[in-house]
């Protein structure tokens, strides 16, 4: 039974290395908000089978916190802004993609090695997972390095954020309750913040390219 | 007890109240009676601490002690100040266009609301909620920042959000490692992230994960002090804000994330027992002095120069609290009261000194003593106390930090008198012409400017540098003990 309890986390989670995978190539940003809900969505069917393996009920308020909030309510204002801003069918162009996916398997070997001595000392049911979790935060960073857009930045940003999610479920079945409220509640706030921003950069710049950012330099 | 519900309670009563009255012109007055409030209340909880010793509250989840109690009041102070000059800042703002009633609301709740997040930040005694708080931080004063909504502003809130998310993420996953390092010796069930009980346990947590957390937390909190290599959004985000912003930003969330740090750095070396966490702080901090003593005479904008001086300061204090020991440990929370009351100051003489050149170009800012010496004198005394002269107290700090170096790292103390100097060079080649050179500003502000602030401070800071009253000497002492290192 624990067997395949631990196969099926250890499924779920190399599910979510594919999907940041997925979000470093993918140019659509319409597609790129769908992955973002997909990666949502595992991250709460990983947090249930944690929660259901260890029976640590509190985990499963955390993964209906994170379907509220990750699943539902920022893919559906990402939905909006893009509706709004009018870049729903909008194609980044991506510069050498093979090139960023040879980086990103270098981060994920980067991020086994790192997390490999803490894994051997885990008792955690999902303890092959803390290298995943660390890969798919790198992953993000990546990501929010190689994207000149505002959207696909802000999609990396909080990509970064279900990465140490996972890595908190994972390595020590959830932070307290109230910090991961506290937590929940930043994220949000912080993509309204994001989402406001993007109106008014727009406005600014006619543009949501960040590239346009660049008048503060050191001359 | 309730002396701390009062603390948190009366910044938070107070955003939300502003955050429907702030468009009004008594929002700036109701803004310094609620600063005023929130520093009588911390100013009592000193008393408390003073005489009862630390406390634990709220079923442990806050915890007061020597070093935190300094933090608090003098974060209340600044603020209370803060709140003072912005008064007919804002409204010169106003006069000039800058301002319109929906912006002055935002202003004002956020800047209470960003008062309880750093007095959260110093009082909680949960790792996580520290977290939180620090990222609540960042979120206000992103607003803070793009407040004018210009295209500058708007880059530089922008950028701070993105590097400072970034970064800040780093530490929740120094957090988790932190969480799981507890977990093993303490359990779930008995609060794992409460400092005081992981500080009860810290030989035994295990060397392999917290030095993976640390390095995690360093990373991220060391991105909100400004330690360069993570340092650039801070002159962006000094230089584009409100200048009452820009006092805040250095005077306070500076000063917290280094506090968060040190929290971290008191965990590492109990669990490590060697040196690494000192070492990291040392380095980094060192690298941040002389890079930014040599970006300081690269400037033209007089916002954007100091605000490298913050990240110079920020370094040296990183540096000595990395060195550790009493004698540094007490010379860095020393400088930190120092540079935070000096430079809030220097902010708030250059706030009005811009407003009346209508530029922050420092070559377009010539002979402030002619129109107005006040002012004048506020800044040049302002620049020579930053830059260390005697008698004002950053020397004493500065002196305190540089014999340690020599007596327990002398291979630093080249790179230090050297950035010191080059610091001094630059800084002081650009304020003198703007303090005495000929004037072509005739210029008068709509409002009389507020200099009490500023003098306030500097006599502050005068004092700490002639005498250290014996309480708060007691008061450094213990905070320095519990530092350790």
């Amino acid at each position: 039974m624990s067997e395949f309890v631990a196969q099926l986390i250890n499924l779920l989670a190399s599910m979510l290395l594919i999907l940041a995978f997925a979000m470093i190539s993918q140019r659509r940003i319409l597609s790129l908000i769908h992955l973002f809900t997909a990666q949502g969505a595992t991250l709460v069917a990983a947090t249930l089978v944690v929660g259901y393996a260890t029976e640590q009920p509190h985990l499963y308020l955390s993964a209906g916190i994170t379907l509220v909030v990750k699943v539902i309510l920022i893919p559906l204002l990402l939905h909006r802004v893009i509706n709004r801003l009018n870049v729903r069918w909008d194609i980044e162009t991506l510069i050498n993609i093979p090139t960023t996916m040879i980086v990103g398997i270098a981060l994920v070997i980067f991020a086994f090695d790192l997390a490999l001595p803490i894994s051997r000392l885990s008792t955690s049911i999902a303890r092959g997972t803390l290298g995943i979790a660390l890969a798919c935060v790198l992953l993000s960073f990546l990501m929010m390095i190689t994207r000149a857009k505002a959207v696909p930045q802000v999609i990396g940003f909080l990509s970064m954020e279900n990465g140490l999610f996972f890595a908190a479920t994972s390595a020590t079945y959830g932070m307290p309750m109230v910090v991961e409220l506290g937590i929940a509640l930043d994220v949000l706030v912080g993509i309204l913040i994001l989402g406001v921003f993007m109106f008014q950069i727009r406005e600014q710049f006619d543009s949501l390219d960040i590239s346009h950012l660049e008048k503060l330099k050191e001359d | 007890m309730a002396t701390l519900f009062y603390v948190l309670g009366i910044p938070l009563l107070g955003s939300l109240v502003l955050a429907f009255t702030g468009q009004r012109d008594s929002a700036r007055e109701i803004n310094v009676a609620f600063s005023l409030a929130t520093f009588i209340a911390t100013c009592l909880l000193t008393v408390e601490i003073v005489s009862g010793g630390p406390q634990l509250l709220w079923k442990h989840e806050f915890f007061i002690d020597p070093l935190n109690v300094f933090l608090v009041t003098l974060t209340s102070f600044v603020g209370l100040t803060t709140a003072i000059f912005s008064r007919p800042y804002m409204r010169i703002e106003q006069d000039h266009g800058k301002m319109t009633p929906q912006r002055q609301r935002l202003y004002h709740s956020m800047y209470q609301l960003f008062t309880f997040t750093m007095l959260l930040a110093l009082t909680t005694n949960n790792m996580g909620i520290l977290w939180v708080a620090m990222e609540a931080a960042t979120l206000t004063t992103v607003l803070l920042v793009s407040v004018y909504r210009t295209a500058a502003s708007l880059e530089a809130a922008w950028k701070y959000f993105i590097l400072c998310g970034v970064g800040i993420a780093q530490a929740l996953f120094g957090t988790v490692l932190l969480y799981m390092a507890a977990e093993k010796v303490i359990g779930t069930e008995a609060g794992a992230l409460l400092w005081t009980h992981l500080d009860a346990v810290k030989t035994q947590l295990d060397p392999t994960i917290i030095t993976l957390a640390f390095a995690f937390l360093f990373i991220g909190y060391g991105t909100k002090v400004g330690l360069v290599p993570m340092h650039n959004w801070l002159p962006d985000a000094h230089a584009e804000g409100p200048t009452p912003v820009s006092a805040v930003l250095s005077g306070l969330l500076l000063n917290v994330a280094v506090y968060a740090l040190l929290r971290c750095k008191v965990l590492t070396d109990g669990a490590l027992g060697n040196q690494l966490a000192g070492e990291l702080m040392m380095g980094f901090g060192l690298l941040s002095v002389v890079v930014a003593a040599f970006f300081l005479s690269r400037q033209k904008d007089v916002k954007r120069m100091f605000a490298y001086s913050s990240i110079e300061h920020m370094g040296l204090i990183t540096f000595a609290f990395g060195m550790g020991g009493a004698i540094a440990n007490y010379a860095g929370l020393l400088h930190m009261t120092v540079h935070s009351l000096i430079k809030s100051a220097i902010f708030f003489a250059v706030g009005h000194a811009t407003q009346k050149a209508g530029t922050q170009n420092m070559t377009d800012i010539r002979g402030l003593i002619k129109v107005s010496p006040r002012l004048a004198w506020g800044m040049m005394l302002g620049s020579l106390a930053i830059l260390g002269m005697p008698p004002f107290g950053v020397f004493a700090s500065e002196f305190l930090i540089l014999t340690t170096a020599m007596r327990d790292h002398s291979w630093a103390t080249p790179f230090l008198l050297l950035a010191l100097g080059v610091a001094f060079a630059a800084v002081f080649s650009r304020v003198q012409p703007m303090v005495f050179g000929e004037t072509s500003l005739k210029k008068t502000l709509g409002h009389t400017p507020a200099l009490f602030p500023v003098f306030a401070h500097l006599g502050l800071g005068l004092m700490l540098g002639l005498y250290i009253p014996p309480y708060l000497h007691d008061w450094y002492r213990q905070a320095a003990a519990m530092i350790g290192g």
